[in-house]
């Protein structure tokens, strides 16, 4: 009898351990979606290092990956699949304010109740001081998206003593911030977006954080990071989705990060389910061997970018109107497609402005049966003879040309295309493959005399100001710096005014400054400072352990939205 | 019988000895392995001088331009140089593999769409090229260095061995680079003449110069045993002037080393060269070398492997037939080892 009873006390105490521990194992984690896929460790793979975990400092864009589920700003971009030009949404704001004082102020409400990952509330005072770190951290882009706060231009000149007064007003008791305008601008919402305009506890080092992250609202935060070895991320307990386009919850538990594997081990790996994702887009090589054997796990990504050959228009022989055009109608735009990994991959570019981005218009000033005066639709065959008539009219055949790329195979590949086709139009040519980080800076700097300069242009937000405003305005040359994102140095005061005027107009009637925009880029390739070459697709290939939707415009892929099975 | 015997033997002056050239020359001819290594080099050098007939006449086409969206003729049919891979999802497009047919891209396409073989062909002149004339170049450094150093002893003996030593120091092909860096990004300066940056006369030396320690090093070794033989003692005591004892005695005793050095320094030569060229510091484009061709196939390595295996496998059968070479003229004309096999 007492061993029955044993028995039977026993058997309901197993019973209701298991149950519970069940019952405990399928409650989702705090802050994590009610999903049955919720849990496991997302493993990452990338070749490079990701750079500083400032948020307010990092330009990288795979560190932006990785930020963007840490941080939120006042606003983000959705983040879920859809246009390449939408426009901002609401992040830690509750909504996107009307302009007042005729789009100079903009008056936010704060969301109640959002923590960072250390426990503290998310207060206005933050935000202000967050803004004020952008320029006492000397980000990147204090300059160009933040300096028309009023008090900004005074904080770029001594950031130190940065206060931002009378330009951004924290209000406790209404839990709102104001900002102030020094002119209205269009893009404001889409400033507010970026990165660099995340929002931090106010106590945050005025400087660089480098390896050691500062506590964010998403829903991971850094717990270590390496810059030779890895990153790893686990959930913030503090995080509650607020809103699931602006910020997902995350469905993995947590997710590590491994730099050092070059993109054909990444592939190997991820094929053999050792990583679940690679930073890189998938090698040339093993295009074919994913498309055939692995369709299902291979996703297809646009996202707003551009490769082109931007053309010292100060020295010669490029100073030379016929010389630029010369060269952008022999360009064999058909090839730069190829070497991107053929057309479902990529598309010929005949403007500064991709495809899909505000302002574009089908034109192709530089084909076989169109001008500059009577541009074509799209892309069609090079034009040889009348791109030699050109170079015979300069009289520029025989000199030496020097084309500077990024030693990575891809752009080497396409530095060597635009190698033939200089030396069909009669120059001699050499190709100088630099490390692209060292190359990005290099061409940049009016004092290396580089002729062509071959890089690439991904959009920090959709918009047609950051390539053809950010890429060629007189504002953008700085001769003798490193920092000069106008790489061909072309400055021409007519074109400013096309592109002043659509920011302007942009403001009230985004359809009129689209108009505008398209008008400038039209006007600049009339000039032909660069030379357009084509437009990619990304392809990135998963586990087979990963599922559902992971892709978003602006971020490509959102890593909380990676579900394990 | 005395008689006899002395009319049949020959007099001193009608015996022919054959010099020791001749000698070496007969051992060599005698070396099997050594004469097929000789043959397989020529055959190499051969082909190699045939590109431009290659190219222009059997293949028609032009190795030093990207040609990704052309296309050529294949039995009758017109066939794109970069086809579509066969994949539901369209992605990516592979150079044309090997036809095995000579005139049309008989190894294939690179990913530029050049003909592998006739890029094979020229960039096989210029590794030779490059590799035999800085093995020449650096033999002739190395035998300045190594006979002034074991000839005049002393201090010039010090300061070249010194200097020597620090070269060896560096590891030789972190030493290539660095020099190669150097020169490759500004081209070479010296005095009122400029090299530019894609002169073949630049790896020439670059290589020339990270290799004299190897080779000046025996020379010195060879010249101090010399400078104390018996025959240099004599010529000294009967005051032969010195230029004339490094000339008419040192010199000539030392050419048997460099003779078997040379083949040696080339295939070492080749190696370098190609080691450079894959990493964008050698030979610069357009121009092809075995090296830059590999590098053109590593990222075509799971598609088009010919691509890199045919420069690698020249490279592999150059090198070997230099060293066997190498090896069949020590044997030949190592004095000790001709008198062992004779007797």
């Amino acid at each position: 009898m007492r061993l029955k009873s044993f028995l039977v006390f026993g058997g309901a105490c197993a019973l209701f351990a298991t149950a519970s521990a069940t019952a405990f194992a399928e409650a989702p984690a705090p802050g994590a979606p009610a999903s049955p896929h919720v849990g496991g460790t997302l493993r990452l793979a990338g070749q490079g290092m990701l750079g500083t975990m400032d948020p307010q400092v990092s330009y990288l864009h795979t560190a932006y990956q990785v930020l963007n589920v840490v941080y939120d700003g006042l606003t983000t971009f959705s983040k879920s699949p859809g246009s390449l030009t939408r426009q901002a949404i609401p992040d830690l704001a509750e909504s996107l304010p009307p302009p007042e004082d005729g789009g100079l102020t903009y008056r936010f409400h704060l969301r109640h109740g959002l923590h960072f990952s250390s426990g503290k509330e998310v207060t206005p005072d933050d935000v202000a001081a967050s803004m004020r770190r952008i320029f006492k951290v000397n980000s990147p882009t204090a300059g160009p998206y933040y300096s028309h706060i009023v008090g900004g231009a005074a904080c770029l000149h001594d950031p130190d003593h940065c206060t931002l007064a009378g330009g951004v007003e924290p209000d406790d008791q209404n839990w709102t911030v104001t900002f102030h305008l020094t002119h209205p601008d269009s893009e404001f919402f889409d400033r507010l977006a970026f990165l660099h305009a995340a929002i931090l506890p106010a106590d945050a080092p005025t400087h660089d954080v480098g390896n050691d992250a500062a506590p964010g609202t998403g829903p991971y935060r850094i717990v270590s990071y390496d810059p030779n070895t890895g990153l790893r991320m686990e959930r913030n307990p503090y995080f509650r989705q607020w809103d699931a386009e602006a910020q997902p919850a995350g469905y993995p538990d947590a997710i590590t990060y491994t730099f050092g594997m070059d993109p054909e081990a990444s592939v190997t790996a991820i094929e053999n389910g050792q990583y679940d994702w690679m930073a890189e887009n998938a090698p040339l090589d093993r295009l074919g061997e994913i498309g055939s054997r692995y369709a299902d796990r291979v996703r297809l990504i646009d996202f707003l970018n551009l490769y082109y050959a931007a053309l010292n228009v100060n020295i010669p022989p490029f100073n030379d109107l016929r010389v630029r055009q010369a060269f952008n109608y022999a360009i064999n735009r058909k090839a730069m497609v190829i070497h991107a990994g053929g057309p479902a991959v990529s598309i010929p570019s005949c403007q500064l402005l991709p495809v899909g981005s505000p302002g574009f218009e089908p034109s192709c000033a530089y084909t076989r049966g169109a001008s500059p005066e009577h541009p074509a639709q799209e892309w069609r065959a090079p034009d040889m003879e009348r791109a030699r008539q050109l170079i015979k009219e300069a009289g520029v055949s025989g000199q030496r040309v020097g084309i500077v790329s990024p030693s990575t195979p891809g752009y080497v590949a396409m530095a060597n295309e635009l190698r033939s086709t200089l030396a069909d139009l009669g120059f001699v040519v050499s190709v100088r493959a630099i490390t692209q980080a060292v190359q990005f800076t290099y061409i940049q700097n009016s004092d290396n005399r580089v002729q062509v300069g071959l890089t690439g242009w991904n959009a920090d937000y959709p918009a047609a100001s950051s390539y053809l405003q950010a890429l060629l305005s007189c504002d953008t040359f700085t001769p003798h710096s490193d920092n000069s994102i106008n790489i061909s140095g072309f400055c021409d005061r007519s074109v400013d005014a096309i592109m002043d005027r659509a920011a302007s107009v942009s403001v009230t009637d985004q359809k009129a400054g689209d108009a505008l925009w398209a008008e400038a880029s039209r006007a600049i390739m009339a000039q032909a400072p660069v030379v357009p070459l084509n437009q990619v697709r990304w392809v990135t290939l998963l586990s087979a352990r990963v599922h559902g939707e992971i892709r978003a415009p602006i971020y490509e892929v959102v890593f909380s939205k990676f579900q394990l099975r | 019988m005395e008689t006899q015997t002395a009319a049949s033997a020959p007099s001193p002056s009608s015996i022919s000895v054959p010099g020791p050239w001749r000698m070496a020359g007969r051992s060599l001819a005698a070396n099997r392995s050594a004469m097929t290594a000789l043959a397989a080099l020529l055959l190499v050098t051969f082909a190699c001088l045939l590109a431009p007939f290659y190219a222009g006449d059997v293949a028609r086409t032009d190795p030093f331009t990207s040609n990704v969206a052309g296309s050529f003729m294949l039995d009758g049919h017109e066939v794109d140089i970069m086809q579509p891979n066969d994949n539901p999802l369209h992605l990516g497009l592979s150079p044309v593999g090997p036809t095995w047919n000579p005139s049309a891209y008989m190894l294939g396409a690179d990913s530029q769409g050049r003909d592998v073989a006739a890029r094979l062909l020229y960039g096989g002149r210029n590794s030779l090229l490059i590799s035999f004339s800085a093995a020449l170049v650096c033999i002739a450094i190395a035998t300045l260095v190594g006979v002034s150093a074991g000839f005049f002893g002393g201090f010039v003996d010090t300061a070249l061995s010194r200097l020597m030593d620090i070269m060896w120091a560096v590891p030789v092909y972190l030493f290539a680079i660095s020099l190669s860096i150097v020169t490759i990004s500004q081209g070479l300066k010296i005095g009122p003449f400029t090299i530019e940056s894609d002169n073949l006369l630049i790896p020439i030396f670059i290589i020339a110069l990270v290799y004299v320690p190897y080779a000046a090093r025996p020379i010195r070794g060879r010249v101090m045993a010399l400078r104390n033989a018996e025959f240099v003692m004599a010529a000294r005591s009967l005051g032969v002037p010195q230029h004339r004892i490094l000339l008419r005695d040192i010199v000539p005793n030392v050419s048997t080393t460099l003779v078997v050095l040379t083949p040696l320094l080339t295939a070492l030569a080749l190696l370098a060269e190609s080691a450079l060229s894959f990493l964008s510091i050698g030979v610069q484009a357009p121009a092809a070398s075995w090296g830059t061709i590999i590098q053109d196939g590593e990222g075509l390595i799971y598609t088009r492997p010919m691509v890199a295996i045919a420069p690698g496998l020249a490279i592999v059968i150059v090198v070997l037939a230099l060293n066997i070479l190498g090896d069949g003229l020590r044997d030949a004309l190592d004095v000790r080892e001709t008198s062992r096999r004779g007797a």
